[in-house]
């Protein structure tokens, strides 16, 4: 088993929490894994990425090759793009729709639609709506990580335990939001793919 | 001590080691990719519990200097800074290779190829290499947490100075790491030889010919250590040399990690003759991977280029930047396959201040206040004030070395460039910029220091700044007049009159000093930092 994943986003927009709940996942499945993240000036605001790689076996690079990701997971539309190169054939991108738009030059967001529907594996959701819907605003990365379950070789429950493990220290009522937002974001990934 | 495996950053996995190993001290000054060494033991119960000192320094140079003194006193010890940050502890670290240490002690370098958070990518190697130190380059968490763990008896041993040399990759991504007995901490004790720590020139040539007579001690040692690993292999057409993370890269491409040619791997210098020799003569061709700068290549290949040596130098890799597996892949003469080109419509993000940023209202007032001099004449220095290089701001005009914003703008003014200003934060002033405000005091130069204070260590994260309810005090001590320091907050509605206390000071023929001063929004929720700026009552 190996899943490589890229986590794009924007510096501030909470992509290692995604990350660390992930990395808990992978390590109840008793798995391996390496995570490679960008600290720094970057986190001013800028793009950001992070690279998550799974294994069942000993894994070397901390870095995915380009071409062999399985999954590129977004927080933010024009950044799931970015990172194209890094993408398998065979492999998904899995975005939330919501613009964070903090530069001038930001691009109508109908033409950046219009790219994430050119590949052919894709899941476009509006992740922030979602977890608005469900009750639970800041809950809108782990709308996304759901989403991105059903392409990740990893039980189920096992997500789930990782995000008791992640948001315990938080109280039981961030606990609950966590996984109704998990579980809101696989079933529209289960409805769409 | 518990057997289940840590989730760590290659950071932390250093700083777990060291910890494991009986340290005493940890002194560092932030920068990336350095900087969460000192976090983790800053926020570790278990270092806590273990009474370890564990306090920011006021730069890289005083970190070093620290650390030696508490090897000097027979304790284990460990200094952290990134690459650029050797540069300032370099004398420090240079001389403690003649002076020796009591207790174990370990510089580690965070190098940052393709400088993602730097302004230059100079490989720490060099510094050892010059110096004739050992370095220890980890490939992985579980070698990083070892090699503190190790190094530091490997210190005694040898009663040098080690290097842990890592870069932005190692340092930045977190695997599972399994644990040592934990050491108990050294008994305080003198040196032996009561004159090892005096560099005296009688003394220095004795103990010079003694590091001298180690180098071949070392690298043996150093095999014996099993870092540095020779993988044989039946196709002897081409040899690999890999050097740190370069080896993962290498073994990434080929199904189940085996290579089909020999393969040195090297994790630890001095370099190890004997296994390059070995490599070389039994291989057609040798191709070298190296993390960094191309050290080993230059020393193989040599200027008569005997070798058929291939890598950096030829055009086989990149001359500069990191590596990466496709990078290897097409060193190797593998395909490299890539996915599909990012569209035309994605524009770049480059970073920015934060929305509410205190610099953000400072530049605003200074572009005004200039703009009647001209264009070309602020010299800026190293932190998140230097993003303002980039629009709408294009405040600034340089941005070297930590302080080099007072010097240089000294200089400029020299020169004849008049008034000349430089920007620096209150950390970045404290590490760097006293001794240069010094110089301009003494000179009585004409030039405006534009101290933005946000009570931070702000670009690395918002760690402690030394410079914290000290600047006024500082600027005077040194000998700025009183009446040109200037105090006041940035903010939107006291835009003009920024404005008018800017003009006022840029006409002033000497030296002036203004501090902006609003705490960094990224730290509003520290408790503790919030408790000390009621104490020192700076707002």
């Amino acid at each position: 088993m190996k899943t490589d994943i890229i986590l794009a986003g924007v510096g501030g927009q909470g992509i290692l929490s995604i990350a660390a709940s992930l990395g808990m996942a992978a390590l109840a499945n008793d798995l391996q894994i390496k995570q490679a993240e960008v600290h720094g000036m970057s986190q001013r605001g800028g793009a950001v990425q992070s690279h998550m790689r799974i294994s069942d076996k000993e894994i070397a690079s901390d870095l995915i090759a380009k071409g062999g990701a399985d999954l590129i997971l977004s927080v933010e539309p024009m950044e799931s793009l970015r990172y194209l190169p890094y993408l398998h054939e065979t492999g998904w991108l899995v975005t939330n729709i919501t613009p964070f738009v903090n530069i001038n030059n930001y691009p109508e967001i109908d033409a950046v639609m219009t790219e994430i529907k050119k590949i052919r594996n894709h899941i476009a959701i509006n992740a922030d709506a979602i977890a608005e819907e469900i009750g639970s605003k800041r809950s809108s990365n782990i709308v996304m990580l759901g989403a991105a379950s059903p392409f990740i070789d990893i039980p189920f429950e096992k997500f789930e335990i990782g995000i008791r493990q992640i948001f315990g220290r938080k109280g039981e009522e961030v606990v609950k939001a966590n996984l109704a937002a998990l579980r809101a974001g696989r079933e529209f990934s289960q409805k769409n793919r | 001590m518990s057997n289940q495996k840590l989730l760590l950053l290659g950071d932390e996995a250093i700083a777990q080691g060291a910890m494991d190993a009986g340290l005493s001290g940890m002194y560092a000054y932030p920068g990336t990719p350095s900087t969460e060494i000192m976090e983790y033991f800053q926020a570790s119960k278990q270092a806590e519990e273990l009474k370890i000192q564990r306090t920011w320094s006021a730069n890289e140079k005083t970190a070093m200097e620290t650390a030696l003194g508490m090897s000097y006193a027979g304790k284990r010890t460990m200094v952290a800074m990134k690459h650029v940050g050797l540069n300032v502890a370099a004398d420090a670290y240079v001389n403690s290779a003649i002076t020796g240490v009591n207790g174990g002690l370990i510089v580690v370098a965070a190098d940052d190829p393709s400088m993602h958070s730097s302004q230059n990518e100079q490989d720490s190697r060099f510094y050892a290499k010059f110096s004739l130190l050992p370095v220890f380059e980890p490939i992985n968490h579980q070698e990083a947490y070892d090699m503190a763990y190790k190094g530091l008896e490997f210190s005694e041993k040898f009663g040098l100075p080690v290097m842990i040399r890592i870069t932005t990759r190692l340092a930045h991504s977190r695997a599972g790491v399994t644990r040592l007995p934990q050491l108990p901490q050294n008994e305080l004790k003198l040196p032996k030889n009561p004159t090892q720590f005096v560099l005296l020139p009688s003394i220095a040539r004795v103990q010079y010919k003694e590091l001298l007579s180690k180098q071949d001690l070392m690298e043996k040692a150093g095999e014996e250590m099993g870092y540095n690993t020779y993988f044989d292999a039946a196709d002897k057409s081409k040899g690999i040399i890999a050097c740190g993370l370069a080896y993962n890269y290498l073994v990434e491409n080929y199904p189940d990690q085996k290579v089909p040619f020999p393969v040195l791997k090297v994790s630890q210098y001095p370099v190890p003759k004997s296994l390059v020799k070995k490599i070389a003569s039994e291989c057609n061709e040798l191709i070298i991977l190296e993390e960094g700068a191309p050290i080993l290549e230059e020393l193989i290949k040599g200027y008569l280029e005997k070798e058929n040596v291939k890598g950096r130098l030829d055009g086989t890799l990149p001359r500069d930047g990191e590596l990466n597996p496709n990078l290897v892949a097409l060193a190797m003469g593998l395909p490299s396959v890539e996915g599909k080109p990012v569209p035309s419509v994605v524009t770049s993000r480059p970073p920015a201040m934060c929305q509410g940023c205190g610099h953000i209202d400072a530049y605003n007032a200074l572009n005004v206040a200039l703009a009647d001099y001209g264009k070309g004449r602020v010299f800026s220095d190293i932190g998140c004030y230097t993003l303002g290089a980039y629009p709408p701001f294009n405040a600034i005009n340089s941005c070297v070395d930590m302080g080099a914003s007072i010097t240089m703008a000294k200089g400029a003014a020299d020169a004849g460039l008049v008034p000349a200003v430089s920007v620096i934060g209150d950390s970045t002033f404290t590490h760097s910029g006293m001794t240069g405000l010094l110089d301009a005091v003494n000179d009585k130069s004409p030039i405006t220091v534009m101290i933005s204070d946000n009570f931070t260590t702000g670009m690395t994260g918002g760690q402690d700044s030394a410079a914290l309810g000290k600047i006024e005090d500082i600027c005077a001590g040194l000998g700025v007049e009183p009446e040109h320091i200037r105090v006041f907050t940035p903010v939107k509605s006291k835009h003009d009159e920024m404005v008018q206390i800017i003009k006022e000071e840029l006409a002033y023929n000497g030296v002036s000093v203004i501090i902006p001063r609003r705490q960094c929004v990224q730290t509003m929720k520290n408790k503790n930092l919030a408790e000390k700026i009621k104490e020192l009552g700076l707002r």
